[in-house]
């Protein structure tokens, strides 16, 4: 798949952070490789990834080298520019997209001495693989808040990409904070079938726009569809999606743009700790999911737009789960079809947020199929 | 003054000889790109055309560009009978994909049966299916006379959503925990396309690149097929007198072509790929109808041409990878292989002469 943000629906049964062997001994110099699934220059995923690597180099300096490929098609090819990184010396190898699982695991099995860390996907096959994501339902739950209280139509909207998980996770928690902003919240969802496509995401938002939709968030990569929104002249809102977007926060004119907020997935901080962990030999197989407290998730800078009073629970928000004091599915919360999930004061467990397939009460519509 | 000169008769030096110019002409305009880049020229070029072959990890890149080859070769042999003929099967893309999924299809179907039945199955359904596919273009530009290049092209985009549609529904794995894309058939030992000879790059589906070419050779060559294949390419009206059946030669040409290009996707997903995902298209398809042309649509050709494809994609990974020279940059050296080899060919065509025209005043 295009990609990534598919999370393991029962990653839990497959026995998660076995801990594995330690590798305990440490490295003086480490050669870190990047495998990115599309080009640096997409302002998006794989732009932030490349962020995350450039932050590694500039941690560690001259102790560290960095390599890279870009636009690296999945299946055979991913298999063969691994093995090829593998053997040019590098000492762990990042796959950064959930379509290279196989082939990661795989290659991995060949080189037991180089570590390999692969983004979203579930399989460990070999101790020197781990698994690593970033918890982006934090951040839809404080623009859902946003979009709650900045509806004038009482109608926002989710650009969906597939239909799986992480995507589910994502628009519930959207949701469910919109609703709890504004009880007259309606959610449409539209299902885009890409991760990246242009002139498909702006389709997708211009058919909710013209629903009377006048706040969306986008689950693909392009700035399609802030651009789209932006036509509305001031009269409907949209969020950066993977990177910040920073170029629709103000309008020519000096005026708030189009995107009210972001965001931001930031690999750099996880990057960062895994190779200083090569190095002083604390390195260990992990199966790692982190949110906003570990920094992995951020919300970018919100604009004028947004009242005040709006910007302040929002970054109260922001405060409260960073701080590991709030998560955004806690009870009470139904599901779509009024069956209780999470009773007052409970809490998801991981394992049911990584194979969410249901939408929670209030969301009218199916998933599909 | 430089004016240029229409030969009766192509050049056959120059036949021969463009394509190594146009070699030699996209490594100096490539060095001057990559220097520009603020690269060492001389360096990238070592990486990208003599690394893979002699480097330090040839030993594991060498069999690769067999691998990386092997659908070049199959796709472009299968189109270059078409395009002599004038007959434009621009859609190898989509006959590839459904090659695969046909393929696939007919492993899962006896999964997880141990028979040496199967892998056969799976190579005549995948041959099946590209056939198929491309007889859609063949059967409407037979019937109503529609352009089998628009036909076949926008086919690939059908092909392309059936894949997705397959890859997320019947035929997910159903042990993937509802993620999208098919059982990986590298882990089904029955329908494993595997290495005939550990580490050597040959698989089935090399072995049917090579025959291919051996066959397309002998048919070009000694074949009335071939003959009347040339002749309609070159003399269209001069075919109709020497008893060329048109709609034969569409349905042979795109049934050919189809046919190679759903075994080159049969044998893809089976070995290297492993797998139907939504992005298991990774445009071979398309990059055949340069192998073809750089080949000079000659099946000797296309192998060479094939091998320098891939060594042009290997080798342009390992420039990424030491170099940390942009994907884009690398794809752009590739183009302008295409775009020399186009540009040198009118010396074939043409001739170039210096001062005035004969006979003008």
């Amino acid at each position: 798949m295009k990609r990534r943000v598919l999370l393991a629906t029962a990653a839990m049964g497959l026995g998660l952070a076995t801990g594995g062997a330690a590798f305990a001994q440490g490295m003086d110099n480490v050669k870190a490789c990047f495998v990115y699934v599309g080009p640096i220059g997409d302002g998006g995923w794989t732009y932030q990834h490349h962020q995350g690597a450039l932050a590694v180099k500039e941690a560690y300096g001259d102790k560290v080298e960095i390599a890279w490929q870009e636009s690296v098609p999945e299946g055979a090819d991913g298999e063969r520019v691994m093995t090829q990184m593998a053997l040019s010396g590098c000492n762990i190898i990042f796959t950064t997209s959930f379509g290279y699982m196989d082939a990661t695991n795989a290659v991995a099995g060949k080189f037991p001495d180089i570590k390999f860390e692969h983004a979203t996907g579930y399989k460990r096959e070999h101790p020197n693989v781990s698994t690593y994501n970033a918890r982006f339902y934090e951040g839809r739950a404080v623009v859902g808040h946003i979009a709650g209280k900045m509806t004038k139509t009482n109608k926002i909207g989710y650009l969906a990409s597939f239909p799986i998980p992480e995507v589910i996770m994502g628009i519930n928690a959207y949701f469910h904070h919109a609703k709890l902003a504004n009880p007259d919240v309606e959610l449409v969802v539209t299902w885009a079938y890409t991760w990246y496509d242009p002139a498909k995401e702006a389709d997708a938002a211009r058919a909710m726009l013209d629903q009377g939709v006048d706040v969306i968030t986008a689950h693909t990569d392009s700035t399609a569809p802030l651009a789209e929104i932006a036509k509305e002249g001031g009269n409907a809102w949209g969020f950066g999606q993977a990177s910040d977007m920073a170029a629709f926060m103000t309008n020519d004119d000096g005026s708030p743009g189009p995107r009210v907020a972001s965001i931001i997935d930031e690999w750099a901080p996880y990057y960062v700790k895994r190779v200083g962990a090569l190095m002083d030999g604390s390195y260990e197989q992990i199966d790692s999911w982190a949110g906003m407290p570990e920094g992995e998730v951020v919300i970018g800078e919100m604009n004028d737009a947004i009242p005040a009073d709006v910007k302040a629970e929002a970054q109260a928000m922001i405060d409260a789960i960073t701080a590991g004091d709030y998560h955004p599915f806690t009870g009470p919360i139904n599901r779509q079809d009024g069956s209780a999930w999470l009773a007052e004061g409970e809490v998801a467990d991981d394992g049911t947020l990584l194979g969410m397939t249901f939408y929670i009460e209030g969301i009218t519509g199916d998933i599909p199929q | 003054m430089i004016r240029l000169e229409r030969r009766p008769t192509p050049s056959r030096f120059w036949t021969g000889a463009t394509p190594v110019l146009a070699v030699i002409a996209t490594m100096i305009a490539g060095g001057i790109l990559f220097a520009a880049l603020g690269k060492n020229p001389v360096e990238a070029i070592r990486t990208i055309f003599w690394d893979p072959l002699f480097g330090q990890f040839a030993s594991y890149s060498r069999p690769q560009l067999l691998v990386k080859a092997a659908p070049l070769i199959l796709i472009a042999v299968g189109l270059s009978f078409g395009f002599r003929a004038g007959i434009w099967n621009i859609g190898a893309e989509g006959q590839y994909i459904i090659g695969a999924i046909f393929g696939a299809a007919m492993a899962l179907a006896f999964y997880p049966m141990d028979a040496v039945i199967v892998f056969p199955l799976m190579v005549l359904a995948g041959a099946a299916g590209g056939l198929a596919w491309a007889m859609i273009p063949a059967v409407l530009k037979i019937r109503f006379n529609t352009s089998e290049i628009l036909v076949s092209l926008m086919l690939v985009y059908v092909a392309g959503h059936i894949l997705s549609a397959m890859a997320f529904g019947a035929l997910r794995n159903p042990e993937g925990m509802g993620f999208p894309g098919s059982r990986n058939l590298q882990q089904y030992p029955a329908a494993h396309n595997a290495e005939l000879i550990a580490g050597s790059g040959l698989h089935w589906g090399t072995v049917t690149a090579f025959l291919a070419v051996i066959v397309a050779y002998v048919v070009m060559q000694r074949h009335i097929l071939g003959f009347q294949i040339r002749v309609a390419g070159e003399a269209p009206r001069a075919a109709r007198f020497a008893g060329v059946n048109p709609a034969r030669l569409t349905a042979i040409c795109l049934g050919t072509s189809g046919a190679l290009a759903g075994l080159a996707g049969l044998f893809e997903v089976s070995g290297p790929s492993g797998q139907i995902t939504p992005d298991f298209a990774s445009g071979y398809g398309f990059t055949a109808i340069i192998v073809a042309f750089l080949g000079r649509l000659n099946p000797l050709g296309i192998l060479l041409a094939g091998l320098l494809m891939a060594l042009t994609y290997i080798g342009g990974e390992l420039a990424q990878l030491t170099l940390a020279l942009p994907a884009a940059a690398i794809q752009a050296f590739q183009g302008m292989l295409l775009f020399f080899l186009l540009a040198f060919d009118m010396l074939s065509n043409f001739r170039i002469r210096i001062g005035r025209p004969e006979g003008a005043q």
